[in-house]
C-alpha cells in the first residue's frame, strides 16, 4: 500500500523538523503506513450516504437569514442554508454574484487598487445625470448631466454621445446636455428608449455593480458585487491566476470544469465554516465530484444528478413519478436493479456494504 | 431473485390475453348482493372476502393476487399520460406515408412529398389540424403507418405507437380496489371502481347510440365524455379538466394519485416499509447503565421475541424459557420443523417443553444482552440508529445513558424512541459489529467524538480535578469502587487529579488547552495560573482541569485520544466511568444554583449602567451626525443603512464590555463554574441575567417593524434612539419593562419562525443530496463509483482516509512520530 503524496510530504516535513535520523525516519514511515492502513475506508462503504448525511445533518442548524456583510468589505453576500442550496442546485446565476480580485505586484497598493476599481465598476448614464426630460411632441429625450460627477468619472458629454451612437441612436451632445431623438410618436417606445439610454454602461465592466477595496493578509484585494470574470481577467494589473468568482457556471465556462469543482468545494466549505459547522472536506469533495464527473456542472436534484439515474424505479421514487414511468414504457426501458432503492422496493438485499457480495459459497455440510 | 424489470406498452391483444373476463356491465351486485358476472366486481377478478375461493385460480383471499379483466372501448380514446408524445409523433412523422420527417419536422415529406399541415395540441387531449379536430380514430390510423425502423431511430422501443390510442382498457383486479363493508352493512366501493363504472356506463351508452344511428353530434358528445372518463381514470389532477368527484364532493383518487407524492405507493409503501418486532415508548435517563445499553420495560420484552433454533447446547435453557411461558423470561411461540407455529400458554407450556427437540425454533422473550436497534427520528445521520444491549427493567419507559443523547439529539421532555429486534443471525451479527454504540463514538462528519459527557458529568469532573480538591483515602476509595475501579491507594490524602488518573488508561500521553482557558496573550503552558493547560503523562493527569474540551460531546479531546490509541472498547469503558465519576463526585460535594449566584456588586452594576449610558450618548451623536448629513458612509450602503450599521455595532459592543465586567465581578459560584467548564450556558447567559440583555435583532437588524415610522405608538415617529428600536437596558434579574419585553418577544418569535422554516428546506436538501449520492460505493480498488460503474473518485476522499477513523479529518503524523521516537 502506497502512501498518498500529501501524507508523504507531511512525514518528510515532520522528520526534517524533528531532525530524525534515517533509521528513525524509516520507523516513522512504517508506523504511518500502519496507521494509514487502519484509517482507510473499507470496501463497500456507502460513502455517498455518509457524505449526504454529514452535510445535511448540520444544515438543520444553519440560519435562514440570507444576507450578511462579508467582513469589512461591506459586500452583501448570501449565506447560510440558502447559499448552500444555491451551490448544490448549481443555479444559473447566484443571487449575489461576487468576485474576489487579486492584484499584480505593481498594483498592490491603495492607489493601484483604486485605479482598477474605477476601471471595473460599471458607470451608467443614469449615475451621471441630474435630470431627465421626455419631450413627447418632438420625440426627444433630454438628459441633463451632472458636470461634477462627469468630471469625477473622467468623461465628457461627447464620450457619452459616442457610446450611445454605437447603440444606433441619434444623439446630439452639448456640454451639459444629451438629447436623443427617436422617430416615433408612441409614449411607450419613448419610455423604452429612455430606460435603455439611462442604463447604458459607459465605463467599467458590465455586471459589476459595486467594487470595494480591502486589505486581506497584507494584500490589497477588490471585492465586487456582480461578476464578469473573463472581462476582469483581461484588465492590466489584475492577477488572473488567483482572481475568482463565486458563480459556478461562469467559472466552469471561463476556467474549466476542474476550477468549477474546486469552487464548489471552496464555497460550500466556506458557507459551513462561516456558520461554525465542522464538516470534513472529503464529503464536500464527493458532492463536487458527482456534480462535475460528466464534464458539465450538474445540479443535485431532479434536473441533474438525481434525474439522470439509470434506474426507472429510482427516478420514479424521487420526483415526477408518472413522467418517468410513462416514458420508461414508451422507450421500453429495462431496470437492472443495480442500485439501492429499487432493491428496497422489491425486498432484496441492497448491493452496498455487506450486501455487495454476489458470490456466496455454501460449504457442504460436514459429516462426522 | 429478481434480476431486472422491463417496462413496455401493453398491446390491445396483450390486454385481452392478460384478462380473464370481458367487463360489459356497469352493475356491481345483483339484488341478492352477489357480484354480477361481467360486472366490475366479477368474481373471476379475484377474491377479497375471507373464506371464499377465487373462481380463476382457486386460492384463498390474501393468496390470490387477482386477475385482470378488460373493457372493449366502442371508440378509441387518447391515453392522456402519453398525449404529449402523440403530439410529437404526429408532428415529426408524415401524415400520409408515416415516414420520419427529420428532427425539425419539415413542411414537406422528403419521402413522399406530401405537404404537412400544421398540427396544434390543446391540453389535455385535443389535437387540431388546420382548425379541424383530429379524432382518435384518425390519429390511430396515422400512427399505424409509422414503420418500425423509424421508431427505432427516435428511441421508441416499448411497442407500437398506435397502442397509445386505447381501444381496449384493462380492468385491474379487485384485490387492488377492495370494497369495504361498513358497520351498517352497506358496501363502500373504492374510487377506482367508481371510475370504472363511469367508463362502462358511457361506453354502453355510446354503443347503443351508434347502433340506433343517433346523430353525429350526440355521438361526438358521448365520445368526448368517454375520453374524459378514461383520462381522469389515469390522472384526476389534469390541468384544465374538471376533477371527477365522489358523491360527497371529494375528488376521486385515481391511478396517478395512487402512485405520486409522499403518500403515494412509491414513497409510502415501496421505498418505506412497516416492520414487525418493533416497539416505541417514551425515553428517560439512567446514568448508571453503560452507553451501549438500553433499558427495556418488561411489558415490551415480553412482546418482542427472538427466534432461536434449538441446538444441543441450548435445549435445556430454552426448555426453561418455554416452561415460563408468558412469565418473563419466557417464550411466546414455537415453530415446529414442518413450519407450523404453536402459541405457548401456561396450560400447554409443560407439554411443549417436553416436545421440543433439535430443529425446533423457539420465539423467546427479549433477554438481557440481546442486540437491538434503537432509533430516534428525525434520523439525520447513521448515529440516529445504533445497536444497544438490552437490559430489561420493571419500568414503563426506555432508558438510555445520557452520553448517547447527542448523536440521537434526544432529551427527556417527552421524546419517544423506537426499538427494533433483529431476527436473523446475520442481522444480529451485523448490528453488533457495525452498529454498536461504541463503534460510533467518532462521527464521520468531522472525525471527532460525538458521544461524550454532558452537563453534570462535566461540572463534576471539573470540580474534582481542580487544584484545591482533596479527598481522603476512604472517600477516594468509595468513589472509585462505585464506578467499578478497585484502586490500590497508599496515601492518606489524594488530590482530585490523582483520583481522576485512576480511570485513565496507562500509557496515555496528551497535552491540550482546557475549555476554561482564558486565551492569555502568552500561554504559560504547564504553569498556567488558572490551571487550564492539561498535561497527561503516561496515564497520569499532571496539570489542568478536565472540562468540556476534554470529555464533552463533539469536542472531547481526551475521549478522542483514548479511542484512537486504545480502541473503541477502552473509550467505551472510559466514557462510562468518567460520566459516573462526575455525577458521584457532584453528589458528594453538592451542587446547586439560585438567584443569588447572579448577584453582582453595586460597583459592577454602576460600571455597566455607566457604559450603557455612554453607548446611548454615542448613538445620539451618531443620529445627530446623520441628521446633519455628516455620517460616515460605508461603501455600498446608503446613509440610512450606514447609520444603522454604526448604531448596531455600538450597541452590540455593550454586551461584550458588560460581559467582561460581569465575568470579572462574579465570584466563582456554581453558575460560573457551569459556564466556565462548558457544562451549560455561557458568559452571554450570565450577562443577560445579571448585567444587561442587550440589543434585540429581527432579520439581523434593529427592530423596525410595527407602526408606520415607529415600532410602537409610545415613541415619536421617526425616532432612531436605542430604546425605540429594541435595545434592552435591563437584565433578566431586574426585569424588562413593557417595551423591552415586546422587543424581546419579537426577537424570540423570529427564532422560532426561522427554525420551522429551516427544517423544511434542509429536509428537502437532504432528500435531494441523498438521492444523488446514495448509489455511490467504494469498490475493492478504492475507487468510488456510481451504479453505472463510472468512476467518481479514483481514491476516496483523495487520500483514502475515512473521516470516522481519522483525527479531525487528518492523520496525525506528528503524534505518530513522537510516539515512535519516544
Amino acid at each position: 500500500m502506497e502512501l498518498p503524496e500529501s501524507i508523504k510530504k507531511e512525514v518528510e516535513a515532520v522528520c526534517r523538523e524533528m531532525k530524525l535520523t534515517e533509521s528513525q525516519k524509516k520507523k516513522v514511515y512504517e508506523r504511518v503506513k500502519e496507521v494509514y492502513r487502519k484509517s482507510m475506508f473499507e470496501p463497500g462503504e456507502a460513502i455517498g450516504v455518509v457524505a449526504a448525511q454529514s452535510i445535511s445533518e448540520p444544515a438543520t442548524q444553519m440560519t435562514m437569514r440570507t444576507y450578511h456583510a462579508a467582513g469589512a468589505a461591506q459586500i452583501q453576500v448570501t449565506l447560510g442554508l440558502p447559499r448552500l442550496m444555491e451551490i448544490f442546485d448549481a443555479r444559473r446565476t447566484p443571487s449575489t454574484p461576487t468576485m474576489t480580485i487579486y492584484l499584480k505586484k505593481e498594483y498592490n497598493n491603495p492607489e493601484g487598487a483604486k485605479k482598477i476599481v474605477s476601471l471595473i465598476r460599471e458607470t451608467r448614464i443614469e449615475d451621471l445625470t441630474s435630470e431627465v426630460q421626455v419631450d413627447v411632441l418632438n420625440g426627444k429625450i433630454e438628459i441633463i448631466l451632472d458636470p461634477e460627477k462627469l468630471s469625477e468619472a473622467g468623461l465628457t458629454s461627447k464620450d457619452l454621445a459616442k457610446i450611445l451612437k454605437e447603440g444606433k441612436l441619434s444623439v446630439r451632445a452639448s456640454e451639459k446636455k444629451l438629447s436623443v431623438s427617436v422617430e416615433t410618436d408612441e409614449l411607450s417606445e419613448l419610455q423604452r428608449v429612455k430606460t435603455k439610454v439611462l442604463s447604458t454602461v459607459v465605463r467599467g465592466i458590465k455586471g459589476v455593480k459595486q467594487a470595494v477595496v480591502s486589505k486581506k493578509d497584507g494584500e490589497w484585494v477588490i471585492n465586487t458585487l456582480g461578476s464578469n470574470l473573463s472581462k476582469v481577467m483581461e484588465i492590466e494589473g489584475v492577477d488572473p491566476t488567483r482572481t475568482v468568482s463565486n458563480d459556478i457556471h461562469e467559472v466552469a465556462k471561463v476556467l474549466g470544469i476542474e476550477a468549477a469543482r474546486s469552487l464548489i468545494v471552496q464555497e460550500a466549505s466556506k458557507t459551513l465554516e462561516e456558520q461554525g459547522l465542522d464538516v470534513d472536506i472529503r464529503h464536500l469533495l464527493l458532492v463536487a465530484d458527482t456534480m462535475t464527473v460528466d464534464g458539465v456542472v450538474k445540479p443535485i436534484g431532479r434536473y441533474g444528478v438525481a434525474g439522470a439515474k439509470g434506474s426507472v424505479l429510482a427516478r420514479a421514487n424521487f420526483e415526477e413519478t408518472i413522467k418517468h414511468l410513462t416514458q420508461a414504457a414508451v422507450s421500453g426501458e429495462v431496470d437492472r436493479l443495480e442500485s439501492i432503492v429499487e432493491n428496497v422496493m422489491i425486498n432484496q438485499v441492497v448491493p452496498i456494504g455487506t450486501g455487495m457480495f454476489e458470490l456466496i459459497f455454501k460449504p457442504p455440510r460436514g459429516k462426522k | 431473485m429478481i434480476e431486472s424489470i422491463e417496462f413496455r406498452l401493453l398491446s390491445p391483444e396483450m390486454i385481452k390475453k392478460l384478462a380473464v373476463v370481458e367487463i360489459t356491465k356497469p352493475e356491481l351486485y345483483d339484488i341478492d348482493g352477489f357480484p354480477v358476472e361481467g360486472g366490475i366486481m366479477d368474481p373471476r377478478l379475484g377474491v377479497i372476502d375471507p373464506g371464499l375461493r377465487c373462481r380463476t385460480c382457486g386460492a384463498r383471499a390474501g393468496e390470490c393476487p387477482g386477475h385482470f379483466g378488460y373493457i372493449e372501448l366502442v371508440r378509441p380514446v387518447i391515453h392522456v399520460l402519453h398525449a404529449k408524445l402523440i403530439f410529437n409523433l404526429l408532428k415529426t412523422f408524415c401524415s400520409s406515408c408515416g415516414r420520419y420527417l427529420g428532427e425539425d419536422g419539415k413542411k414537406k415529406c422528403p419521402h413522399c412529398g406530401e405537404e404537412q399541415k400544421k398540427i396544434k395540441f390543446e391540453k389535455p387531449f385535443t389535437f387540431r389540424e388546420d382548425g379541424k379536430n383530429l379524432t382518435p380514430v384518425e390519429i390511430r390510423e396515422r400512427l399505424e403507418k409509422i414503420p418500425d425502423e423509424d421508431l427505432e431511430k427516435i428511441g421508441f422501443k416499448g411497442g407500437r405507437p398506435e397502442w397509445l390510442v386505447l381501444t381496449v382498457l384493462p380492468v385491474p383486479p379487485v384485490t387492488m380496489r377492495p370494497s369495504i363493508t361498513l358497520e351498517s352493512g352497506d358496501r363502500s366501493e373504492d374510487d377506482l371502481t367508481h371510475k370504472l363504472a363511469d367508463i362502462i356506463k358511457i361506453n354502453q351508452h355510446l354503443k347503443d347510440n351508434i347502433i340506433i344511428g343517433a346523430p353525429d353530434f350526440i355521438i361526438d358528445d358521448l365520445w368526448e365524455l368517454l375520453q374524459y372518463h378514461v383520462a381522469t381514470y389515469f390522472d384526476n389532477e389534469l390541468a384544465g379538466v374538471p376533477q371527477a368527484r365522489h358523491r360527497s364532493g371529494r375528488p376521486l383518487k385515481t391511478l396517478s394519485q395512487r402512485l405520486k407524492t409522499k403518500e403515494g405507493r412509491f414513497r409510502h409503501n415501496l421505498a418505506g416499509k412497516r416492520v414487525n418486532f418493533s416497539a416505541r415508548t417514551v425515553i428517560s435517563p439512567d446514568p448508571f447503565i453503560s452507553i451501549n445499553e438500553v433499558g427495556v420495560p418488561v411489558v415490551i420484552a415480553k412482546e418482542l421475541t427472538v427466534p432461536e433454533t434449538v441446538r444441543k447446547d441450548n435445549i435445556e435453557e430454552l426448555k426453561k424459557l418455554v416452561r415460563n411461558a408468558d412469565e418473563w423470561p419466557g417464550a411466546n411461540y414455537i415453530i415446529r420443523p414442518d413450519g407450523r407455529r404453536k402459541r405457548i400458554t401456561k396450560e400447554n407450556a409443560e407439554e411443549i417443553a417436553e416436545e421440543i427437540s433439535e430443529g425446533y425454533v423457539v420465539e423467546r422473550h427479549l433477554l438481557n444482552g440481546d442486540v437491538v436497534l434503537f432509533n430516534r427520528q428525525p434520523s439525520l445521520h447513521r448515529m440516529s440508529m445504533m445497536a444497544h444491549r438490552v437490559r430489561v427493567t420493571p419500568w414503563r419507559t426506555f432508558t438510555l445513558n445520557l452520553c448517547t443523547t447527542p448523536p440521537y439529539n434526544a432529551d427527556f421532555d417527552g421524546d419517544e424512541m423506537n426499538l427494533h429486534v433483529p431476527q436473523s443471525i446475520e442481522a444480529r451479527t451485523e448490528a453488533e459489529l457495525l452498529m454498536e454504540v461504541q463503534r460510533h463514538i467518532r462521527s464521520p462528519r468531522f472525525g471527532g467524538p460525538i458521544i461524550g459527557c454532558k452537563q453534570d458529568h462535566i461540572s463534576g469532573n471539573y470540580l474534582l480535578t481542580r487544584k484545591e480538591t482533596r479527598l481522603t483515602r476512604s472517600e477516594a476509595f468509595e468513589l472509585l469502587c462505585s464506578i467499578g475501579v478497585v484502586p490500590e491507594i497508599k496515601k492518606e490524602k489524594l488530590s482530585g487529579k490523582e483520583v481522576f488518573s485512576y480511570i485513565l488508561p496507562e500509557g496515555l500521553n496528551i497535552e491540550f488547552r482546557a475549555k476554561a482557558c482564558r486565551g492569555c496573550r502568552k500561554c504559560k503552558k504547564e504553569n498556567c495560573e488558572y490551571d487550564c493547560y492539561v498535561v497527561i503523562k503516561n496515564g497520569k493527569l499532571k496539570t489542568g482541569v478536565i472540562d468540556a474540551k476534554a470529555i464533552g460531546g463533539e469536542s472531547g479531546r481526551l475521549i478522542d485520544s483514548i479511542e484512537k490509541n486504545f480502541g473503541t472498547e477502552e473509550a467505551h469503558r472510559f466514557i462510562d466511568r468518567v460520566s459516573q465519576l462526575g455525577i458521584l463526585y457532584l453528589q458528594k460535594r453538592g451542587f446547586t444554583i439560585g438567584l443569588d449566584d447572579f448577584e453582582i456588586s453595586e460597583d459592577a452594576r454602576k460600571k455597566i449602567s455607566r457604559h450603557i449610558e455612554s453607548a446611548k450618548q454615542e448613538v445620539k451623536k451618531l443620529i445627530e451626525k446623520y441628521e446633519k448629513g455628516e455620517i460616515e458612509i460605508l461603501p455600498g450602503l446608503t446613509e440610512k443603512q450606514s447609520l444603522e450599521m454604526h448604531i448596531l455595532n455600538t450597541l452590540k459592543r455593550v454586551l461584550d464590555v458588560s460581559g467582561e465586567i460581569v465575568a470579572a465581578d462574579l465570584p466563582e459560584n456554581e453558575a460560573v463554574i457551569m459556564a466556565r467548564s462548558g457544562a451549560r450556558g455561557g458568559i452571554v447567559q450570565l450577562v443577560q441575567i445579571s448585567g444587561c440583555v442587550g440589543q434585540m435583532t429581527v432579520f439581523g437588524e434593529r427592530v423596525h417593524r410595527g407602526y408606520r415610522n415607529r415600532t410602537l405608538s409610545h415613541f415619536r415617529p421617526g425616532e432612531l434612539s436605542a430604546e425605540a428600536h429594541g435595545f434592552v437596558t435591563n437584565s433578566y434579574k431586574t426585569g424588562e419593562n413593557i417595551f423591552e419585553f415586546f422587543f424581546d418577544a419579537m426577537s424570540g418569535r423570529e427564532g422560532l419562525m426561522d427554525k420551522s422554516l429551516r427544517t423544511k428546506h434542509s429536509g428537502y436538501m437532504e432528500r435531494r443530496l441523498m438521492n444523488a449520492l446514495q448509489d455511490l460505493r467504494l469498490e475493492y480498488d478504492m475507487t468510488v463509483r456510481d451504479n453505472r460503474k463510472i468512476i467518481i473518485q479514483f481514491l476516496a476522499g483523495e487520500d483514502g482516509i475515512d473521516p470516522s477513523k481519522s483525527d479531525w479529518g487528518k492523520l496525525d503524523v506528528r503524534m505518530i512520530a513522537k510516539n515512535v521516537v519516544g
